[in-house]
């Protein structure tokens, strides 16, 4: 465990990939695709000094679709054996039996597999045991607790370590696979002050244990950001400046994302239809996929159709350059497969200002937004709703927090009034964004 | 009961060459001196689902999973493992990293085997064969001949239809031997409406714990069709939504997401154990207008989120929450309710045999008041009537919660006026029940689609309550 040794091994994961596609020939299938997975993982969980949980991961699982000529079947399960595999097939094959033709189904174009895949530098396991993660998680608690007196509670401090590996194949004759790993310290807090209770979190995340942050400042961070949510106030109902942090920005690109999105398009159900070319942000933003970084959190070889993907440009100048296609969806509209079955891996929104204290300063008044919660997004239309806390900011500083309050407007017109980008990038995820101004949007309050 | 136990032990343990007896020298190992309570969670879980877009049933998949979790606690100390084996060497392994988390290496004694007292609120069929193939591709296609006959505006029709054959087997070391057969079906209706280059969408669905042919009973099916229809021709001709704090209006059924997000989670039992809920320590207090009484209910026949027993073996029960606005109760798991000096309230719940069971809601709505829906619309000056929601979310420490209207409408001078645009509506748990200022008659369930997600966990779950006058609520709206 120690040693995050996976239970099957790459090229197991390859046997039982042509294991599967092996089955589906057998059964009459014209052409079959299979990836399986095997992950492992320690999550430990300190709260108040002591250890609260400690889990043991263990994950594996086959997914395999079928097709006879354009009918196609799918069917998952999470036992590798040999008999639960082909009960899996066989499932697939019986649906296949029922679905329509569609012109569109299929593999991914055989041409366009990536054949000669690149390593990217993902698999960096952590030889962490369970002792030395429960007490990285009760340093990184400690440190949280000790910020101030104010921090009454805690959900504790948390340590998870991951480890897993993938294998794609298709009966193109391809398959690929690749091991990464992921690792994370986390830490919640409550705070107190006048009766009112706040919370709040921080994370730190990486491929590399060595690149993770310091437990210490993991835990200052959650106890900062709770501390200064204390003695949140209401505000009133007003058109105002909006300016969304590194960390909640990266929902706004992940709704820009959604909107050009093969499946969305081809629906009709994106509030982008019909954008190519067309300028969706402002001239001054690039935003741009770079899915060979080494060792990022959002790298991958090959999309999850096996085919090559690359980097490039989404937005350039403002100008919507490409949607993010799949092999079915490219066909459905008739354009070309962008290799970006499964999404979009690291897309960069290229910084146009400095850090969020010069944002703050650029903004003069109006509302930093550091948490949002609810669903309350339309993709179809791109109204936006949802509920927010965060500061109040008047002449270019955080005058006071704010919370119960929601912001709402229409994402075309959102993105349209972006202001700027700022340069404290968070690399925590497949998004890479600084903080985001907008010039305005509605705040329900008072 | 026991025809589930049966069925569980000739499903589960028999194949893997597993007995009680097995069982038992598991969960011996498992147990210690500083180990208070060990279980062993049995899952088989079969679910299939169909998709039709575009006029066709293009997809189709199907899932098989099955496993075994092992917990062991001691005090409020928890170690986790799990196997998708079900054998022995595998469980003895799974039990070794579980117990882990105490230092010990003795064995312990585990209490005599007892079936728990459950209920038979569903049958345990498996619904996945109660249609035949070909008979859900028809539903399918029905459905979408029906939302294009009923509006040529249509463009787009999916609609999906799923269910899931689960059967579940617990054995702990109180002695609990239990086993569920959960049937679950679904099915969701999408469609949208385009007219003069403005599109809009409209969703409807429904289910339960029952098998497939309840969609074909009583119309159901078409129902959601039409419901969804309707929705986007409302939506077609909405407008903006207003922003700022007004009286609302929540119309009946699925608006009772309200209850589920500002106090049902803030009720559940280890947010009250560690004193993070905006509710600790309130019980006694008034936290809701009189006349307010809520309760979580796992009892009830076929719905969506009952249960017989729960994850821990527990019989599910009818949890008062608040009764006549005063804070009566918790929903509990064993740990929490142990760590509380009080019994489980049957709510302990887990995704599969990969997650750590936890307090989680089952069916939980307001029970009716005297107020004519008419008359609480009529009270009202200007505000807003919510009919249809979309999801919604709560921070349970500070107690803010939001919950996005799907349909609404402005009330001007008590009468109904234009529809309006989405918009989230947000509010504070602790108080916002102490502004309810009329409660409706017309007490409500929802249809069967709800998914309540925790600690990245996902159960189904129901909610419900009558038609309710909330005074100042703030609606997160664009217009002035």
């Amino acid at each position: 465990m120690s040693e995050q040794s996976l239970p099957h091994s790459l090229d197991d994961l390859k046997q039982a990939v042509q294991q599967v596609l092996e089955r589906a020939a057998d059964q009459g299938a014209t052409s079959a695709e299979a990836a399986v997975s095997s992950d492992v993982g320690l999550s430990v969980t300190a709260r108040l000094g002591e250890v609260e949980t400690l889990e043991y991961h263990k994950d594996q699982g086959v997914g395999v679709t079928v097709y006879f000529g354009q009918c196609k079947g799918s069917a998952s399960t999470s036992d590798l054996r040999t008999e639960a595999i082909n009960e899996a097939v066989e499932a697939a094959c019986r649906i296949a039996r029922y679905t329509a033709k569609d012109p569109c189904s299929g593999l991914a174009e055989a041409e366009l597999m990536a054949y000669d895949y690149p390593d990217l530098d993902l698999d960096h396991p952590w030889g962490i045991d369970a002792e030395q993660a429960i007490e990285l998680a009760r340093e990184i608690e400690a440190a949280a607790m000790d910020v101030d007196q104010r921090i009454t509670n805690s959900d504790g401090g948390s340590v998870n370590a991951y480890r897993g590996g993938w294998v794609y194949g298709n009966s193109h004759g391809f398959v690929g696979g690749y091991v990464s790993t992921r690792h994370s310290l986390s830490c919640t807090v409550v705070g107190e002050q006048d009766g009112g209770m706040q919370r709040d979190y921080w994370y730190s995340a990486s491929r590399k244990p060595e690149e993770l942050e310091g437990a210490e400042s993991v835990g200052q961070r959650a106890a900062e950001r709770t501390l200064r949510r204390l003695g949140g106030r209401r505000i009133g109902t007003q058109q105002a400046a909006v300016l969304f942090s590194a960390d909640v920005a990266r929902s706004l690109v992940g709704h820009f994302v959604g909107a050009i999105r093969g499946s969305a398009l081809y629906r009709k159900a994106s509030f982008l239809l019909d954008q190519l070319g067309e300028p969706v942000f402002p001239e001054f933003m690039h935003l741009h996929e770079a899915p060979h970084l080494p060792g990022a959190l959002g790298s991958a070889p090959f999309d999850s159709e096996g085919v090559r993907n690359m980097a490039k440009d989404l937005v350039k100048d403002g100008v919507l350059k490409t949607y993010v296609l799949d092999s079915y969806s490219a066909c459905k509209l008739g354009l070309a497969n962008t290799g970006n079955a499964g999404g979009v891996r690291n897309l960069i929104v290229e910084p146009t200002a400095g850090d969020l204290d010069s944002l703050v300063r650029d903004m003069g008044t109006g509302l930093l937004v550091t948490e949002l919660i609810g669903h309350g997004i339309n993709m179809v239309t791109g109204d936006y709703s949802r509920g927010a806390s965060g500061f109040w900011v008047e002449n270019g500083e955080l005058a006071y927090p704010v919370e119960e309050i929601t912001i709402a407007g229409n994402l075309r017109d959102m993105f349209q009034g972006i202001q700027a980008v700022g340069s404290d990038v968070d690399l925590r995820g497949s998004i890479r964004t600084g903080s985001i101004l907008l010039d305005r949007m509605m705040i329900a309050g008072e | 009961m026991t025809q589930a136990l049966d069925f569980a032990r000739a499903h589960i343990l028999s194949p893997s060459g597993l007995d009680e007896q097995s069982l038992g020298s598991v969960l011996s190992q498992l147990l210690g001196p500083t180990i208070d309570y060990g279980d062993l969670y049995f899952q088989l879980s079969r679910s299939e689902s169909w998709g039709l877009e575009d006029g066709i049933v293009k997809s189709g998949s199907y899932n098989i999973e099955q496993g075994v979790g092992v917990r062991a606690i001691s005090g409020d100390k928890t170690g986790f493992s799990y196997s998708d084996e079900i054998l022995l060497p595998a469980l003895m392994d799974a039990s070794k990293a579980a117990r882990a988390i105490a230092h010990s290496h003795q064995t312990g004694q585990v209490q005599a085997w007892q079936q728990p007292s459950g209920h038979h609120l569903y049958l345990p069929m498996d619904p996945l064969g109660s249609l035949s193939e070909q008979d859900k591709i028809d539903l399918l296609h029905r459905a979408d001949a029906e939302a294009r006959k009923l509006d040529p505006r249509v463009s787009q029709v999916n609609v999906s239809l799923a269910g899931v054959h689960e059967v579940m087997l617990v054995a702990a070391s109180d002695g609990t031997l239990a086993a569920d057969v959960r049937p679950l079906v679904r099915m969701n209706v999408s469609v949208i409406i385009e007219q003069n280059g403005r599109r809009e969408q409209g969703s409807a669905g429904g289910g339960g714990r029952v098998g497939y042919e309840y969609f074909i009973e009583d119309d159901r099916g078409m129902d959601y069709v039409r419901e969804a229809v309707r929705m986007a021709g409302v939506n077609l001709e909405s407008i903006e939504a207003p922003a700022g704090t007004m009286d609302v209006v929540l119309g009946p059924g699925w608006p009772g997401v309200l209850l589920h997000e500002a106090i049902g989670h803030g009720l559940e039992g280890d947010f009250n154990r560690k004193k993070t809920s905006a509710f600790s320590g309130r019980i006694g207090e008034q936290v809701a207008a009189r006349g307010v009484t809520v309760v979580d209910d796992g009892t009830m026949e076929n719905r969506r989120g009952s249960l017989n027993i729960d994850d821990e073996g527990t019989g599910s029960q009818c949890t008062t929450l608040i009764e006549d606005g005063i804070l009566k109760g918790y929903m509990q798991d064993k740990m929490n309710a142990r760590l509380m000096g009080v019994d489980s309230t049957g709510n302990g719940r887990r995704e599969s045999y990969a997650h750590l069971p936890m307090p989680r809601m089952t069916n939980t709505y307001m029970l009716a008041g005297e107020h004519d829906p008419e008359e609480i619309i009529a009270s009202v000056d200007k505000g807003l009537y919510a009919v249809n929601f979309g999801g919604g979310q709560v921070d349970i420490t500070s107690g803010k919660f939001v919950f996005s209207a799907s349909e609404a409408y402005l009330i001007e001078n008590g009468k109904l006026g234009a529809p309006v645009k989405g918009a989230t509506l947000i509010g504070n748990g602790p108080d916002v029940l102490t502004r309810v200022s009329m409660i409706g008659n017309d007490l409500k369930l929802d249809t069967g689609v709800g998914v309540c997600g925790k600690d990245g966990q996902s159960v189904p779950v129901g909610v419900g309550q009558p038609t309710l006058r909330v005074d100042g609520l703030t609606v997160g709206g664009t217009g002035g």
